[in-house]
Parts: structure tokens; sequence; C-alpha cells
């Protein structure tokens, strides 16, 4: 699509030429997926996870439409249906948790295509949009995950959806009549149920078209590379298929190993104990804490313990909202004219500390509400803001990158460039 | 990644061989995903299999001390309408004399009941067409043609022993497995 | 611009937490030591296996119906089993007829309609049936106990962090509080001392004395050996498919390396001559 020695499809039999004149999708799976898209031939294993992600939003909705068959999306069954499925259905036990261990995979994999993409500058010109398609991805995902934490009507369902709508009830004025919105009701209760399991079904199908424009926006400029360096010729590249579908499939061959693991020997390990008693509006649970998944953003929702001109509660909520707002706009924030971390000496540093803060918020996020856990998440938060807002714009003007190589080829073969052949795929 | 280096050796010096070879590789790894994927789907037919609570459900008793001859009682079976008639003496009488050859679905009344309990006719109140309900079991009810029960959606005929006799239906009202546990209990499924 | 501004709301940000931090530090270190929490002498769940544990455990049949007589003879009086039907019962090796006895002479009856006069009455349980509640609602559960609700047990051993170690533990730990137990942790009337319950004190009198049921297979019915058979029926109850899970999951699991061994043979196949 992107680059001019991309090859060209050709119908190989009457059949796929009359299909390619009438209605060509095999010309776009060809040229989006197969042999016809150039790609870096430099990515490392990082580049895997984009269809990992792919592949986890997959079973998401395959799992998903079996367990509606089954599931009662009403408050006094809901979690007697969800038994029924783990007891009584045909298989129902591995769909289910299939499903409920699939969503934590997929956020294992994106947050680790983002971390990919913040240390090679995936995010900079001319990917933009790229970036921003998946901010909003990554924020349709937390919506759909909580809806669907939501769904079994256990404790933690029932109040987590207590209090992520209570979030919205520390906006001045309209909070309160917001928040009743949201639950069609003063509490949690069937209303709120049917219309998350609505949500909860709609959503993933509205995921699964941002992903084709996110993956469309990837493919006018081509996919970016370990060295962050623009592909400057044939040399450069090889169609994604053969070469990428392979290392995709031993990929995808690892990830379902690790989640195999998980599901059959370990399934309720990323669960909460709490939401295997049916919900009670009468009675919280001592601790309580959103999947592994939101624990950052939670530990920064917390972090606001004073009132400063505006309420703690309200500091928090607009703290948690713009810790992924700020990721939009993180194209305008980075200028540096490099994009990967390998020629930034400092972007690299502050990026690891950045990881470390941002694992150790996922820590505090899981910990109970106490000190000292609220001051180290204090500091936690200070630096992730700092770092998207201060460290990385200034860094961006006083640091000096080291030598790029002149193109992929070299990067790849060092001085010896002779070797370097152009690749037709079979 | 302990096996790169060894995989990356033997084909360079025989190209034929191994030319073979790594068309071998690509193709079986591909057919095993593919395998993969076709067991992997198993499970997502499977679940709309009947589940485990409603199979439970398939067998009841039914307690027949107070059906008189000549009445009917409808129950239901695994979520299906069932038929219990006690046979009069007459009924039996005409279901015994049918020429059974001639039948489109040829049953005797002995065959389509149980031994000694054949004043006993029990079979599912589902017309063998298309899954109506017959008529003929409540007092005053048409009957049809030949005493038995009588389907009005399209018009089917069944005699006293349940036997189709005129009408679209392809078959004899179903007889469910059933026992006699004792002379007015009936174990069903 | 929107660095500008970009750095306006850091800044903003990070002085708010600032005032945050300091105004809790200061507080957390002038805070004056405060007296013993319950929390200092809970107990962590006693270390207690289980045949069913690991990726290779397996169910052991006969103790699973040790534990439930452990259940049907103690725990039931008070607790139900809303999500496990007695023809579940013929998956921990009870035959048929034997889990229609144990259906039909269950002391607590199922609620149906009478069939002639259309009155509300109940009648004896089949297999088909789930356990009945022993309680119509929660509010007469609390009503009967003392205002403590006896919970439903077909999935504690899931519903408690510590799992069915914590209820092991529990079943074995009553005991006599500590000596140097502050007051206000005292047990008060109706209530007992169990260091492994997180408020130190709860409702559930003590359940099990040994010699309390007659097992028929001869093992002796010591509190422990009781606790233990009544946990391990109680983590059937909570995941009944769990041999079928680990069973697929070996297949799965073996299917799985051997395809991506083949996957990743076939990928350095395909790039054997790109250099990358």
């Amino acid at each position: 699509m992107s680059f001019p020695w991309a090859e060209q499809y050709t119908p190989k039999n009457p059949f796929m030429k009359w299909m390619d004149e009438r209605l060509p999708i095999p010309r776009l799976v060809y040229n989006s997926v197969g042999a016809g898209y150039p790609v870096p031939r430099n990515l490392n294993y990082f580049w895997n996870f984009g269809v990992l992600a792919g592949l986890a939003l997959m079973i998401q909705i395959v799992t998903g439409i079996v367990l509606a068959m089954h599931y009662t999306p009403e408050a006094g069954m809901a979690f007697a249906s969800v038994e029924h499925i783990m007891r009584d259905v045909n298989s129902g036990w591995l769909l289910r948790y299939l499903h409920f261990n699939g969503a934590s995979f997929f956020f294992i994999v994106v947050y680790i295509h983002i971390f990919r993409g913040l240390y090679f500058g995936s995010y900079k010109a001319p990917r933009e949009m790229v970036w921003l398609l998946g901010v909003v991805i990554l924020l349709l995902m937390m919506a759909t995950a909580f809806m669907g934490y939501v769904l079994p009507w256990g404790q933690m369902s029932y109040w987590a959806a207590q209090v992520i709508t209570g979030l919205f009830a520390a906006i001045p004025l309209v909070g309160e009549s917001l928040q009743q919105w949201l639950l069609g009701g003063f509490a949690p209760d069937n209303a709120t149920l049917n219309r998350f399991f609505s949500l909860h079904y709609l959503l993933p199908f509205v995921i699964l078209g941002c992903i084709i424009l996110h993956i469309w926006a990837l493919h006018l400029p081509g996919s970016n590379n370990p060295t962050g360096i623009d592909v400057k010729g044939p040399q450069d590249t090889i169609p994604f298929h053969p070469y990428y579908t392979a290392k995709d499939g031993f990929g995808a061959g690892v990830f379902l190993i690790a989640l195999a693991i998980v599901v059959f020997f370990a399934p309720n390990f990323l669960g909460h104990a709490d939401n295997y008693i049916e919900a009670n509006p009468l009675s919280t649970p001592a601790h309580i804490v959103p999947e592994w998944y939101f624990w950052p953003f939670y530990a920064i929702l917390r972090a606001f313990t004073v009132d400063f001109i505006l309420e703690a509660k309200l500091w928090g909520v607009i703290a948690m909202f713009a810790s992924i707002i700020v990721l939009f706009f993180l194209p305008w924030l980075d200028r540096s004219p490099v994009r990967s971390g390998t020629f930034r000496p400092k972007f690299k540093i502050w990026f690891w500390v950045l990881v470390v803060d941002i694992i150790a918020l996922a820590y505090l996020g899981g910990a109970p509400a106490e000190e000292p856990y609220v001051m180290f998440s204090q500091i936690a938060t200070i630096y992730y803001f700092a770092h998207f807002l201060i460290i990385l714009p200034l860094i961006s003007r006083t640091e000096r990158p080291l030598p790029l190589p002149n193109s992929i080829t070299e990067a790849v073969l060092g001085k010896d460039k002779t070797t370097a052949q152009p690749v037709a795929a079979e | 990644m302990a096996t790169e280096d060894h995989v990356d050796q033997p084909a360079a010096d025989q190209p034929e061989e191994g030319v073979r070879r790594r068309d071998f590789l690509n193709v079986a790894a591909v057919s095993v995903a593919g395998v993969g994927g076709v067991i992997a789907i198993l499970p997502l037919v499977n679940q709309m299999n009947p589940d485990a609570d409603v199979l439970a459900l398939a067998s009841i008793d039914v307690d027949l001390s107070a059906v008189e001859p000549g009445q009917t009682i409808k129950t239901s079976w695994r979520k299906q309408p069932l038929f219990i008639r006690h046979l009069t003496e007459d009924e039996i009488a005409e279901a015994r004399a049918v020429d059974v050859s001639a039948l489109r679905d040829p049953q005797t009344l002995e065959e389509r009941t149980a031994e000694g309990y054949e004043q006993w006719l029990i079979s599912l109140a589902v017309c063998t067409h298309l899954g109506c309900i017959p008529l003929g079991a409540a007092p005053g009810e048409n009957k049809g043609e030949f005493g038995g029960y009588f389907c009005p959606c399209h018009g089917s005929h069944y005699d006293t022993a349940g036997r189709i006799r005129k009408g679209p239906a392809p078959t004899n009202l179903v007889v469910p497995e059933y026992a006699f546990t004792s002379d007015t209990t009936v174990t069903i499924g | 611009m929107v660095r500008v501004i970009g750095f306006l709301v850091g800044l903003g940000f990070v002085v708010v937490l600032g005032y945050s931090l300091i105004v809790g530090a200061i507080a957390y270190f002038t805070e004056e030591e405060s007296g013993p929490t319950s929390y200092d002498y809970h107990l962590y769940a006693q270390d207690v296996s289980f045949p069913s544990d690991g990726p290779l455990g397996r169910f052991d049949r006969q103790q699973l119906q040790r534990g439930f007589q452990v259940f049907r003879e103690v725990c039931a009086a008070c607790h139900s089993l809303e999500y496990v039907a007695f023809r579940n019962l013929t998956e921990i090796g009870f035959t048929e007829a034997e889990v229609d006895a144990i259906a039909d002479q269950w002391p607590i009856q199922v609620p149906t309609v009478d069939e002639n006069t259309g009155e509300e009455t109940t009648r004896n349980a089949v297999p088909a049936d789930n356990f009945p509640r022993v309680y119509a609602n929660e509010v007469a559960g609390r009503a009967a106990n003392n205002n403590a609700y006896p919970p439903d047990l077909s999935l504690m051993t899931k519903a408690r962090g510590e799992g069915a170690a914590y209820l092991y533990s529990l079943l074995v730990g009553y005991q006599d509080p500590p000596a140097d137990l502050p007051e206000e942790f005292l047990p008060t009337t109706g209530l007992y001392y169990n260091p492994y319950f997180p408020n130190l004190n709860l409702a559930m009198p003590p359940a099990l004395f040994p010699d309390q049921v007659t097992y028929a297979d001869g093992t002796e019915a010591t509190v422990q050996q009781m606790a233990w058979d009544v946990t391990a029926f109680l983590i059937w109850t909570a995941e009944p498919r769990m041999e079928a899970r680990k069973a697929t999951g070996w297949a799965v699991l073996i299917f799985l390396i051997f395809a991506t061994v083949l996957a990743f043979l076939s990928y350095k196949n395909v790039w054997r001559d790109q250099k990358h």
C-alpha cells in the first residue's frame, strides 16, 4: 500500500479474478496483512503484541458471544446464572474462565504494546493518528472491562459499579444527577446490570471498528521499527507474509501457552475472592480493589487526600482521567526528532523510571488505602504527571541524541551492505 | 532460543533436501494450527447442547390412580406436553381391529403400549407433522375421524392407538420410554 | 503552546500532590502510636494440603463422601448449599439409588405448588433439585441465628482469600482468648474466639467435636479429620469441574507446546535467508 515497491496483487485463477473485479476482499487482505504490505525487516519481538492484542480481542468476542447464550442479566439471577455456566453448561467453565482471564491477558498485551510505542517513539509524526486511535481503544477497553466485571453480580461487581459511578458524582453541580443517570437508580440494581450488559456486548465491536481504523492509519506511513528511522528503499523491508505471519504464529503460540496455564491451572489467581459472594447492597467488603489492570489508575485516584481549592475527591477524579488524557497530547509534548529511545540517552533513563513508576503505582493501587502506601502513591503520581508534562518536553530540547544509522539495512548488517538484497514474495 | 543455530544449518549444504524439509515444516505448522482451530470450535458448538440441569429433568413419575377409563391427562416431560390416555374397552377393540399393514406407519397397539398395561396409551402430545398439540384430550374436544386425536393446524387424524390415519403427518405420535413401577405409577424417561 | 499549557497543568498536579504529601507525611510522623488492633492477634491460615491441590491433584472420592457426611450431619442444620444439586453427588461416588435416598430423606423439603388446590406446599427433594435453602431468606436466617446469617457454603472455598486453608483453620481454630487480649476484643455473648477469623470473634459456635460423626469406612472422626474432610467436600462444591479442567489443561498444553515448537521452527525456516 504505502511503498512503491510493494507487491501487487494478481488473482491466481479465474474465480479470484472474477471476485477481484466485484468485491476485492482478497486484495484488501493481501495488501494489509499479506505479501503486499512491506514491513521493516528489523522488527523485534515487541512488534508481536499488536497482533496478539487482536487475537485476545477475538477470544473475548467469541467466548463472550457464547457466554451471553447462558447468562441472565437480571439482578436476582445473574450470579446464579454464572454458577449455572460454571457447573451445568457443557464446557461452560472453560468458556467463562477463558473470558475472565482473557480480559487480563488482553490488558497485558496491550500494555506491552503501549510501552513498545512509548519507547520506540511510535506516537511521533507521521503516526500520531495511529497513537490517538490507540488511546481511544484503551479507553473503550477500560469501559468494556469495567462493565463486564459488573455482570457476575458478585460483591466486587456490585461495589465496583457503586464506586466507579460514584467518581462521576464528584463533578460539581451535575455530578449527582449524572451518577443516577448512569445507574438508572440511586444504587446499582437491575437497570444498571441490564444497561451494562447491553453496552458490554456493544463496545467490543466498536473497539473492532477502531482497530480497523488504527491499522488503516498505520498502513499509510507503514510500521515503525526499533531504530525509529524511516524506510529508505526496498532493501529495508520484507513482505508481511510470510515473514511476519510466521513470526506472529510463533508469538501466538507462546501467548496461548501462557493463557492456558492460567486458565487451566490457576483460573482464579487474577480474580478476587469476594466476587464469589453474591452482591449484597447492605455490606461492603473490607478491602475493595478493582481488577489489577486498573490498579495504577486507582492509585492515582486515591493519591489526592487533602482539599486544595477543589475537593480532594474531585482532584482524584480529574487526575485519574487526566492520566489517560495526557497520552492524547504525547505526540506534541515530546518534540524530539529522534523516534527510538535507543538513540536517546536521557529519554531512555526516564523511560525506565516511568516503567518502574507505573509498576509501583499498580502495586500501590492494589494495596490498602493506608500509610505509608498513600505517601508512596503520591510520590509515584507526581512522577507520572511530571514525566509526561515536564520531563519529556524538557529533555526533547536539551538532549543530544546518539548518531543514527544511515538506514535500517545498515543497522541490521553493520558496515556490510553488500549482502542486503531486495526480497520478493514467493 | 537454544534451537536457533541448530535449525539454521543443515539445508545450506543440501539444497534439494533442504527445500523439501522447509516446505514440510511450514505445511506441518499450518496444519497443526488448523487442527487446533477446529478443536477450539468443539466447545463453542457443544455449549449449545442441553445443559446438565436440563438433562436431569429427563424422568418423571406420574400417578395414574385418578385417571378413569376414557379420560386423558396432559402432563409435561422434558418441557414437552405428554398425553396419558386411559383407553376404554371399545377403544382398545377399535385399535386392534385395524389392518396394520394398511397403515402409513404400521404398528400394533401392543407395540405402542406396555405389556399388561395395554389400556394406557402414553404418547407425546406433539403432532409429528410440525409440532402442534393435537386436540382430543379434554372432554368435548374434536377427536378426529378415528376417535383418537386431531391436529387442527394441518388436519392430521390419529386413531385410538395414536397412529396417523389421515392428513399430512408422516408418523405415529411418539411413544416415550417408560416403565410401570406399580399398577398406578409410571416412570417416564 | 501545548507544551506550555502541559507544563502548567503538570506543575499544578505536582503542587497539589506535593501539598497532600506534606500534610500526609506530617500526620504520619507526628501521629501517636495507636494501641493494638485486632490485626495483631489475627493468625494466617494453617498450612494444610488437600488431594486436589496442584496441577495434578484429583479429588479423593472416599474423602468427599466423608466430608459430605459431616456436612449433612453437622453443617446442614444452618448452612445451605444452593448451587449444588443432589444429582451432582453421583460425581463423588454415590450411586443413583443412594442419591435418590439422600434427596428423598433430606430434612428440608422443596417448595412446590399443590397440584389440586394450587396452594404453596412442600415436597420431598428429588435428585434434580438443588439442595434446598435452610432459611427462606436472609431475614429468616438472621432471626434464627442471633442476627448472624449462616452463609451459603457452595462457593465458600473460592469466596475467601485464603481459600480452603482458611476454612479448615477456622473449623479447628476455636480456642480460649490469649491472656493479654485487650478487653475490647474479648468475645461478647453469642460470639466465640477464633484467631483465624478477621475480627477474632465469630458468631458460629464450635461445631465439631471428637467422634461427632461415625464414618462408615472406619476413619477415626477427630476434629482435624472431620474439618479436613468437610473442607475437601467444599472444595468440590465450589469447583466441581476441577478434574475436567486439569485434564483438559494438560491436553491443551501439550498440544500448544508442540504447535508452538513447530511454529518456531517454521518461523526460523521462513527467515533463514533474511538478515534482521
